[in-house]
């Protein structure tokens, strides 16, 4: 039988690396919306693992939702970055300064 | 150890490879293709944890048209790899201590929860024979769940009108018809009726 534990342990380095992507690819903005996909998949593991656990698929429900938020967000933030390659020629994150954030 | 643990540890070794390959691939081409893969893994492991509508899903949705998606923007794009690959190194040391931080923090406290057992599955009782995850699911969407479904959807229609909207381009010199114009018009604006005497000629006499 698998473990709760191991599963919780899987998804937590998973969201780990996630997050190490995230600083180690810091310019390249299609490699970040890369670790977030993969930050939602640790998410949904938890999700999965603990609907398992108690017998009540409302967590498989709310994985649902998730892929579908997640799909939506990923629509919009491709449509977002091709806009933005064609107006700068570039998808580097540290030459959008525009609004001095 | 039963075949089910045996092929859940392989198939999570193999995830978290691919999904070192994704953050660290030099290639974006590359880390999408990595991402495919740990999309497939998770599948699997999805399937062993009794989620099989899910894992299918995430093969077709994910698998089948987001990370499409991707790989057609990261070739559409002609992006420098050099230049976006400069620093890579430099953040290497802060990214690996707070993701080693990450995992110590969800260690301790999946540690202390359990104080070091391993937890199973105490509730879970054997499927029936004609149980279908694919069926409980459904039923559950439908009925507890069909408000957020509904707004589900309108998320995913949003998600198409923005994508549409945001990369539309307005060419110029482009016809089109425009709609208003069309409604408005009267029938005399599109016909005029003139009155003229008829005209006869000299040779063609009316017998």
């Amino acid at each position: 039988m698998i473990s709760l534990n191991f599963v919780l342990m899987l998804a937590g380095i998973l969201f780990a690396l996630s997050v190490a992507g995230i600083f180690l690819n810091r310019k390249n903005v299609i490699l970040l919306l890369m670790c977030i996909e993969l930050m939602l998949l640790a998410v949904n593991f938890n999700f999965i693992a603990f609907a398992r656990q108690l017998g009540d698929l409302g967590g498989q429900v709310f994985v649902f939702f998730i892929l579908t938020v997640a799909a939506a967000e990923s629509a919009i933030g491709l449509a977002i970055l091709v806009v933005l390659f064609r107006e700068r020629k570039s998808i580097n994150v540290e030459q959008l300064d525009t609004m001095k954030g | 150890m039963s075949i089910t643990e045996i092929l859940f540890y392989a198939f999570s070794g193999v995830l978290l490879v691919s999904a070192i390959g994704v953050i660290t691939a030099r290639n974006p081409v590359h880390a999408a293709l990595f991402l495919v893969f740990s999309f497939f893994n998770s599948a699997v492991l999805w399937i062993l944890l009794e989620a099989e509508f899910l894992a299918i899903v995430l093969v077709l949705v994910y698998v089948g048209a987001v990370m499409v998606l991707f790989l057609f923007v990261v070739m559409m794009l002609d992006i420098k790899v050099a230049e976006v690959r400069e620093g890579f190194t430099r953040y290497a040391p802060l990214g690996i201590l707070i993701a080693l931080i990450v995992v110590a923090e969800i260690g301790s406290v999946v540690y202390v929860k359990t104080l070091g057992q391993e937890v199973t599955p105490v509730t879970q009782v054997a499927a029936e024979a004609g149980y279908s995850n694919t069926g409980a699911l459904g039923e559950l969407l439908y009925t507890k769940y069909l408000y957020p479904f509904e707004l589900a959807a309108v998320i995913l229609l949003l998600a198409i009108v923005a994508a549409i909207v945001l990369t539309m381009r307005r060419r110029a010199g482009l016809k089109q018809q425009d709609v208003g114009a069309q409604v408005s018009v009267r029938a005399k604006d599109r016909i005029r009726v003139v009155k003229m005497p008829p005209v006869i000629e000299a040779g063609e006499k009316q017998s």
